[in-house]
This record gives structure tokens, C-alpha cells and sequence, in this order.
């Protein structure tokens, strides 16, 4: 009902929320939690240098800065994994847009009354959902880009936007669906063509449903982009390949790349989860 | 209000039958309603009384039959329904709201996306009709701020800012307070009063001896009796429409 209810102040004060004391069993529950943690990451950190020394690894981790920089005659050059994740970053970027774009164009396509557009829409969302990602990249790779012309990046840019696409059509075709069906009546009883009534009411709608599994769909594109590895863009994936091949130092340059990947996308994670908060305040507002 | 003007015929409907599946929802339905008068329908649950309205702007498809609205022939599939939908302004029993947009963007959307006015001159429609409904000052809430008769008094006004020929009212005052339903049968009162052409589903038989010209009785899919309120109510012609009556008026 109405939200500015009109709240009587002094009965408020009568009924006073006491003051929480301070919980000493929940504090020490905390803390048992927190040590049990930090004594499993201990441990696998121990098994790991134990293994390591066991096989005689030389750790080298003394050389992996000019992965990242060098100063050369106090001139500062960034390096290969610099690169790398700039391209990483540049594949992900255009692949999220462009899947984002199809998911929505094959959403639509499917839920819409034209058999020939339903149908291409299921086929290609059966075709890339029930191929291994590896051969659709092959096919991308080197079926697609000598036909058409097109280079390594942009068949992996291609073949990850399609399959990723594939998953973005079902989380779109999803939340439009979740969208109460009066709305849909609403809209339609108030003359709005179909594209106005689903850009001014039914998508904006259908975001609070279809952002939080999209941000997933784009978590899991930054993780597959190092499958391009394969054909040989120079990615995030690829430079530690190459730089493994130059100096031997498997193991610090995956736990580095490894650490990358962790980095972006937990960063990711954490400001769609700060917009998801501004959403859901903006619409919870609108709901008391 | 019986007395009032009746213009020429705005809505006829001639054999119209649909089906879901196997199941007859309506089945040869004749009515005919002409500009300036005021019709409510009313039956037991499951009637056909809203699949009749719904399929005069075409929320629902019909299988058999024609209706023409203004002199435009509706059916099924048809292209540029939108532009017969925007003459027929409809209330639905559950709001239907866009709740993600303010009251007054709610008023405004119709106009600006149909007819293509500015922000500006839509504000002003829109103000306007909010003041009819007497909930102005609610304008910048948004819909799910509002009580339920509040909100219903809205889709009210966004309905009339399309400036429609006719008003289609399904059940406008089945999901309201008991406290709230005055509020909104009296706005659509005054509606009627202003001459408006209007088709009400409804249960409220007190709005609809005051304000119908005619009464739709209907039972199982099929008008049972079509009978001015004074004869339907003291003297209704088939069994059906005094066993309804009794069950309505009896406790």
C-alpha cells in the first residue's frame, strides 16, 4: 500500500528496537570459520611447493616482471601479457556485443509468428548447443574465414559471438517471458506497435530478469576467448603459451595467467553486482 | 440515462463464436452497440464476458464471425490492429500498469508512441485527464506506490488520453478493497454522464442500474437476455437471468 504511510513518531519511540549486545558464541563461530580457511589454503599452498620441489622445479619468479614491463633507457614498454590481455579484452568486448545482439535478434526470431524465423532460430540454437565449441571454432576457422575472407581474430571473435549467442537468445527469450502477461495486454490495448511496446514496456521490464544471467554468459566469454588460443590469436592464452616456449617457466606463467583471468572476472562480477544493487533499489522502490 | 442520444452503430457484432481447443468459449454472439450508450454485461464467472470484450480489440482472436469497430472490420491476424486498438480505450480488472514508469509517463506513452506529440503536450493531456480522476497530485508516484483504486483510476486516465471512441471496462472493481470501489464507479459515472460509449463487465448491479442503457446477460458463451436495467432487474424473461439475479441480490 501507499509508502508514506504516515508513521505516529511517539509510538515509534515507545516501541523502541533494543541495542543489540555484542554475541560473543556468533564472534568466535567467525573466527573458528575463518582459521579452518586459511589452514585448507596453507595446506594446498604447502602440497604444491612440497610437489614442486619434489620434481626439482626451479621457481623463477624473479623473472616475471618484464612479462608485464620493461624500462628500457628510462623508456617504459609494456609486455607480451600486456598485450595479451589487451587482446583478450578486445576479443570478449566485441564477442559480448555481438552475442548480446544475435541472442537478441534469435530471441525474438523464436518467439515470433514467422515459422521461417522460429525455425532457422531453433536450428541454429540446436546446431551450436550440440557441437563441441573446439570444431565450431575449426569450422570458423578454417571453413568460414577462407570463404569469406576474414582473419583469425574476427573467426574467433565470429565463433565465440555465435556461441555465446546461443545462450544469450535463451536468457533474453527467458526474461521476456517472465513479464506478466497483462503487460503484454496493456501494451497492445494501448495501440503500441509491437516494436514500441516491447522497447518501452516489456524489455525494460524483462532487464531485472535478464541482466544477472547475462553477466554470467559474459563471465563464461572472457574464460572461453582462451579456446582462440587454438588458432593462434595472440591473446591473454596464447602469450603464456609462447612465453612458457621461451623460458620454461610453466609454472609461475598459468598460476600468472590463471590469476589474470581471476582478476577480470571477479572484477566483472563485482561492478554488475554493484549495478544489479542500483536496479534493484530503482525497482524496489516501485514496489513497497 | 436512458434517455440519452444514441448515435450511430460503434461496435457490431454479428455470429461471433470462438473456441479454445474443443471447448465453445462464446458462440453466436449478436450485439450491437452504438456511439453514446452504455452496456453492461454481466453473468456468472466463466461466462464469456470477458472473452466477448477482449476480442473487440483483438486481445482475443475469434474463430467465426465479424466485428466492426467505427466501420473497420477486426479479426484475426489483421495488420495495423494497433491503429483500431488506439480508438478503444480498455480497463482491465487487474490495473495492468507499466509499473516501471512514473503515473504520468504511464499517461504519456500512448499518445507520444502513437500519435508522435511532444513530451510537453502529452504532459498536458495527460495532466488533464489525471485531474478527471482527481489523482493529479499522485502524477510523479509510480504505480505500485499507489493503492489499488488509486491505480485503477489510472489505467482510467491512460485509457481516455488516447482520446478513445469507446471504453471496454473488464471487471474494474473485482480486484479492489471494498473501500476502494466507490472511488472508481464513481469516476466512471461521471464517464457515462459525459456521454461516453462504454461496455462494462462488471458485478457492480448497482453502477449498472444507474448508469446502463442496456444489460447483457450472459450465460455459458451465449447472450441470454439483452433487456433494459428496469425490466432486466424487476422482470427478467428467462430462468437463467432470475436464478443469477436471486444468487446475486438474495443474501
Amino acid at each position: 500500500m501507499s509508502k508514506d504511510t504516515h508513521i505516529d513518531t511517539t509510538d515509534n519511540d515507545r516501541r523502541k528496537r533494543p541495542a543489540l549486545l555484542f554475541d560473543v558464541a556468533a564472534y568466535l563461530r567467525t573466527l573458528r570459520e575463518i582459521s579452518i580457511a586459511l589452514i585448507t589454503f596453507t595446506i594446498i599452498a604447502w602440497l604444491i611447493w612440497r610437489g614442486a620441489l619434489a620434481m626439482e622445479y626451479n621457481w623463477q619468479w624473479y623473472r616475471v616482471s618484464p612479462f608485464f614491463y620493461r624500462i628500457v633507457d628510462d623508456e617504459f614498454i609494456f609486455g607480451p601479457l600486456y598485450w595479451g590481455l589487451l587482446k583478450t579484452l578486445k576479443l570478449a568486448f566485441i564477442a559480448g556485443i555481438l552475442a548480446i545482439i544475435i541472442g537478441f535478434i534469435t530471441a525474438f526470431a523464436r518467439m515470433s509468428n514467422s515459422r521461417a524465423g522460429s525455425n532457422i532460430a531453433t536450428f541454429y540454437l540446436e546446431a551450436i548447443r550440440n557441437t563441441p565449441l573446439i570444431v565450431q571454432l575449426f569450422l570458423f576457422y578454417f571453413v568460414l574465414a577462407p570463404i569469406f575472407g576474414i582473419d583469425r581474430f574476427w573467426a574467433g571473435v565470429l565463433c565465440l559471438a555465435f556461441f555465446e549467442g546461443s545462450f544469450a537468445a535463451e536468457i533474453i527469450r527467458g526474461g521476456i517471458q517472465g513479464v506478466d502477461r497483462g503487460q503484454f495486454e496493456a501494451g497492445d490495448a494501448a495501440g503500441l506497435t509491437t516494436y514500441n511496446k516491447y522497447r518501452y514496456i516489456i524489455v525494460p521490464q524483462s532487464m531485472p530478469l535478464i541482466l544477472p544471467p547475462l553477466t554470467g554468459l559474459l563471465i563464461s566469454l572472457i574464460k572461453h576467448s582462451a579456446i582462440v588460443s587454438v588458432i593462434a590469436v595472440s591473446e591473454l592464452t596464447t602469450t603464456g603459451l609462447n612465453l612458457i616456449s621461451d623460458t620454461f617457466m610453466a609454472f609461475e606463467v598459468w598460476f600468472i595467467i590463471a590469476g589474470i583471468y581471476l582478476t577480470l572476472t571477479i572484477t566483472l562480477s563485482i561492478g554488475v553486482g554493484q549495478l544489479e544493487k542500483k536496479l534493484n533499489v530503482a525497482s524496489s522502490s516501485n514496489r513497497s | 440515462m436512458s434517455d440519452n442520444k444514441i448515435g450511430t452503430p460503434l461496435v457490431e457484432i454479428t455470429g461471433l463464436s470462438k473456441w479454445y481447443g474443443d471447448f465453445s468459449a462464446l458462440y453466436d454472439i449478436n450485439l450491437t452497440v452504438s456511439s453514446g450508450e452504455k452496456v453492461v454485461v454481466c453473468g456468472p464467472s466463466g461466462s464469456g464476458k470477458s472473452t466477448m470484450i477482449r476480442c473487440i480489440n483483438q486481445l482475443e482472436e475469434h474463430q467465426v464471425g465479424t466485428i466492426f469497430v467505427d466501420g473497420r472490420e477486426v479479426k484475426p491476424g489483421m495488420k495495423n490492429i494497433e491503429e483500431v486498438r488506439r480508438d478503444v480505450g480498455m480497463v482491465f480488472q487487474s490495473f495492468n500498469l507499466f509499473p516501471h514508469l512514473s503515473v504520468v509517463d504511464n499517461l504519456t506513452i500512448g499518445p507520444m508512441r502513437n500519435k508522435g506529440i511532444s513530451k510537453a503536450e502529452a504532459t498536458e493531456i495527460a495532466m488533464h485527464f489525471l485531474e478527471r480522476v482527481h489523482i493529479a497530485e499522485q502524477a510523479d508516484k509510480y504505480p505500485p506506490q499507489l493503492s489499488g483504486g488509486q491505480q485503477q483510476r489510472v489505467a482510467i486516465a491512460r485509457a481516455l488520453c488516447l482520446k478513445p471512441k469507446i471504453m471496454l471496462f473488464d471487471e474494474p472493481t473485482s480486484a479492489l478493497d471494498p473501500e476502494m470501489i466507490a472511488g472508481v464507479l464513481d469516476i466512471m459515472i461521471e464517464l457515462a454522464e459525459d456521454g461516453m460509449t462504454m461496455i462494462c463487465v462488471t458485478h457492480e448491479m448497482g453502477f449498472a442500474r444507474k448508469v446502463a442503457d442496456r444489460i447483457v446477460f450472459m450465460d455459458e458463451g451465449e447472450i441470454v437476455e439483452v433487456a433494459e436495467p428496469e425490466t432486466f432487474f424487476n422482470n427478467p424473461s428467462t430462468d437463467r437471468s432470475k436464478l443469477f439475479l436471486s444468487q446475486l441480490l438474495g443474501h
